[in-house]
């Protein structure tokens, strides 16, 4: 047995030295998965940067202002300035107007376009370049999947605007991001008994259905409470989503059987639609002994405007309307209204609460992190912004709370009062579990930091 | 038997639109030899003259309505517009609900004032560069009026109704002799197509039965020749641009209560509209007219719930398929002449 002795030289010092250095490192490096540090865009500064990711052009445009608005409306509350809206009324008190963990909230925006690729870009480049934390907008399904899926790889918190499509909380969920909005189920849902009581358990309905995922699942949830309910569904028939002039598919609806036509559409396909099936007569046909009737899942106000008088007694959902009269949605409508000089839309109403949920789970969690954020947002139960109490469900990150059927108004005194409230669903009614078919497929995983 | 009847009348009444955008695209083409992609803007234009003639008949002053409050809960602002304080409500009122018959008046000197302007201005400059120059430059334009429109009106579709009158449906089938309530079909629609009828027959008759009609046509066969004669056939062009502008503004004015204006309607006509004109053949009033018509009603029949069953997404590509056979076969197109678009 013989040692052989090798002499240190330059070589093997530098080999030990990193060697060293790396045995060193270790504990920070398993330490850093921990939420307390090490996350992607952690702010170092006195401020911090989200990013309002909402279509300044396309056919959403004047939703995605009305979304801008709002943001710009809550960055001014949680900085302290303004009357406070709704920080005054929500039921965690964690926020203190002084940004978010004492940093003053800064934002960049971007264009969707209202489509994904767009969309993905600017979410991209506000993350990269700006150093966004959290990505919240978006006025399409399409687009709030494909950001949702991007923030999740990216490694920062996605707070969705306006979607309404069964998938963003169910096959396309992810851990990174939640929906404050509703969707097709609970539209499904809340609908049917209103429809039940209006216009009786044997109906005949026709779809039109918009000819996309929002669309599908839309239909898909109508159909299946309205059948519930004992009605037939006749058929379901496809529009293409650029189609603007919808004659073409209201006649066949004239000479089949049905009596009920139900417009699963929305935007400038629901404004168009729905002006083409009144001007068709629709509404002042008798069939099978009952009046025609016709019927738009989703309404938007600023939907409702386009299509002017032809709203006038048609039934829909909606996730909230400035004509409520709990003290979160007065806080919000009046601070909106003085700020704006109309009442806020839904789309607005959605995203200035989700960037309030956002500052306030990072206040809780005491960080930016995330995974903080995660945790602090899953389960987590809050009243105050306007739809009664609400849950932020942890197995698919999909706020349960009360949904307004809404009818278009007989005799409107303004532009903005187009739709009353004919009911609010309690959460109860419109709340299904995880694994309900309708949502099947897709996993949650788990939450990335991007570090 | 009425299904098929119905959707010839759809297919008329879409046609329509396409066929009067087609016309003046055919104009342009044969005069000028521009292919000009903003003339989907200026059949968005038409329809925002239709919009502006209605809010400025709106004008209104306001008066505090103490009896009733607000969304904020102040008292109620009350808008009157002025023309029926002059007029009286009920004169007042007909006045506002004529405002898209009567803005085919306003939209005339408007559009040929735009159509001026955007030949003199700015197309001009691009008569003798390639088709993809005027291509692009005309697209930049078409995106530029049509984000005024936006910046001036919002993004939101704008109702702007027929006159009270025309609203609402009546039984045709009743009047041809079927089974009452088979056939329904909004009286506006065919305020429209018979409207298209019109201003097509007035174009043809234009170009057919005056001398400036039979110098443009002379200009259009031989362009060079005309000119020869000591004819300024180039100020004529320039008045045949200012009149397609007219035509696809009054296509536009007429079609805001069909469907409610929004500021990328001409985009949605636009390719269409092309499409139209290369099935009817490059530089062929009568072929864009007819090609116009037969598309609109194929894209109806397309688009029946039988149909789509049975090939589905039909309804989304029939017309491209129809263009795509149309050119295998005969590139000059259906009406089209000799030469062009064959190599």
């Amino acid at each position: 047995m013989s040692l052989i002795y090798k002499p240190l030289n330059r070589r093997s010092i530098l080999r030990a030295g990193a060697l060293g250095g790396t045995a060193l490192a270790m504990p920070t490096v398993f330490t850093s998965r921990a939420w307390s540090q090490g996350y992607l865009n952690e702010p170092t500064g006195s401020t911090v940067t989200l990013g309002f990711n909402v279509p300044q052009t396309g056919p959403y445009a004047e939703e995605g202002a009305d979304e801008l608005r709002a943001y710009e409306l809550a960055v001014e509350h949680l900085n302290g300035e303004g009357d406070g809206g709704m920080m005054g009324t929500f039921s965690s008190k964690a926020l203190k107007g002084n940004g978010i963990l004492g940093k003053k909230v800064e934002y960049v925006t971007g264009d969707t376009q209202t489509k994904s690729d767009a969309a993905r870009a600017s979410a991209k480049s506000m993350i990269e370049k700006d150093g966004a934390i959290m990505i919240t907008g978006g006025s399409s399904s399409g687009v709030a999947v494909a950001v949702q899926a991007l923030c999740q790889e990216a490694g920062v918190i996605f707070m969705a605007g306006l979607t309404h499509s069964n998938d963003t909380t169910g096959k396309d969920k992810r851990a990174n991001g939640f929906r404050h909005f509703f969707n097709s189920y609970m539209s499904g849902a809340a609908l049917a008994p209103v429809l039940k009581n209006a216009y009786g358990d044997d109906r005949k309905a026709y779809h039109l259905t918009a000819d996309y995922n929002w669309g599908y699942t839309t239909e898909q949830a109508v159909k299946e409470s309205t059948e519930a309910l004992g009605w037939e569904t006749v058929e379901t028939v496809k529009t293409p989503l650029a189609a603007t002039d919808f004659s073409a598919y209201i006649t066949p609806v004239l000479q089949s059987d049905a009596d009920v036509l139900v417009l699963n559409h929305y935007g400038g396909n629901m404004v168009n639609s729905l002006t083409n099936a009144v001007q068709f007569g629709l509404r002042d046909k008798v069939v099978n002994g009952k009046n025609f009737e016709i019927i738009v899942p989703l309404y938007s106000r600023l939907m409702a405007k386009g299509a002017g008088a032809n709203v006038k007694g048609i039934f829909g959902s909606t996730n909230w309307h400035w004509s409520l009269q709990d003290e979160g949605s007065k806080a919000f409508v009046k601070s909106f209204g003085q700020k704006y000089g109309f009442p806020p839309s839904q789309a607005a109403h959605t995203t200035y609460v989700q960037a309030l949920l956002y500052a306030d789970a990072c206040e809780r969690a005491g960080t930016f992190n995330p995974c903080g954020v995660v945790e602090a947002l899953e389960g987590f139960e809050f009243d105050g912004l306007g739809n009664g109490k609400t849950l932020y469900r942890a197995e698919d990150h999909q706020c349960f709370k009360d949904v307004l059927v809404v009818k278009g108004k007989e005799n409107p005194t303004s532009d903005f009062d187009l739709l009353e409230i004919v009911e609010v669903t309690p959460a109860s009614q419109v709340t299904y579990a995880p694994d309900h078919p309708q949502f099947a497929g897709g996993a949650l995983g788990t939450c990335n930091p991007g570090a | 038997m009425d299904a098929i009847l119905l959707q010839i009348l759809n297919g008329l009444d879409k046609g329509s639109a396409y066929a009067l955008i087609a016309l003046g695209l055919t104009l342009i083409f044969g005069t000028l030899g521009v292919v000009n992609f903003a003339h989907g803007a200026l059949f968005m234009i038409g329809a925002f003259c239709a919009v502006t003639l209605n809010r400025l008949l709106s004008v209104s002053f306001t008066t505090i309505d103490d009896t009733r409050t607000d969304f904020l809960g102040n008292p109620l602002k009350v808008e009157t517009p002025y023309v029926e304080a002059w007029f009286g409500p009920e004169m007042g009122g007909a006045i506002i609900d004529w405002s898209v018959p009567l803005a085919i008046l306003f939209s005339i000197p408007i559009m040929a004032l735009v159509g001026l302007f955007m030949e003199r201005g700015l197309i001009k400059y691009f008569y003798k560069r390639p088709h993809a120059d005027q291509i692009l430059v005309t697209f930049g334009l078409a995106i530029v009026l049509q984000e005024i429109i936006k910046y001036f009106y919002g993004a939101n579709p704008i109702p702007t109704p027929a006159p009270e009158v025309f609203a609402g449906s009546f039984d045709f089938g009743a009047l041809i002799g079927m089974d009452p309530n088979i056939i329904i079909y909004p009286y506006w629609r065919i305020v429209y197509f018979l409207f298209a009828t019109v201003i097509i027959g007035g174009v043809f008759a234009f170009l057919q039965f005056t001398t400036f009609g039979m110098v443009v046509r002379a200009g259009m066969a031989d362009r060079q020749t005309v000119g020869l004669l000591g004819i300024d056939i180039d100020r004529r062009f320039t008045v045949m641009f200012a009149l397609a502008a007219i035509v696809a503004g009054l296509a536009g004015v007429m079609y805001a209560p069909i469907n409610s204006p929004n500021y990328h309607m001409g985009m949605d006509f636009l390719v269409l509209s092309f499409v139209v004109v290369v099935v009817g053949g490059m530089g062929s009033l009568p072929g864009a007219v007819a090609a116009g018509f037969l598309l609109g009603i194929l894209e109806s029949f397309a688009s029946m719930a039988q149909v789509v069953a049975l090939l589905p997404g039909i309804n989304q590509i029939i017309i491209y398929l129809v263009a795509i056979v149309i050119l295998l076969t005969r590139p000059r197109g259906l009406l089209g002449r000799k030469g062009v678009m064959e190599s």
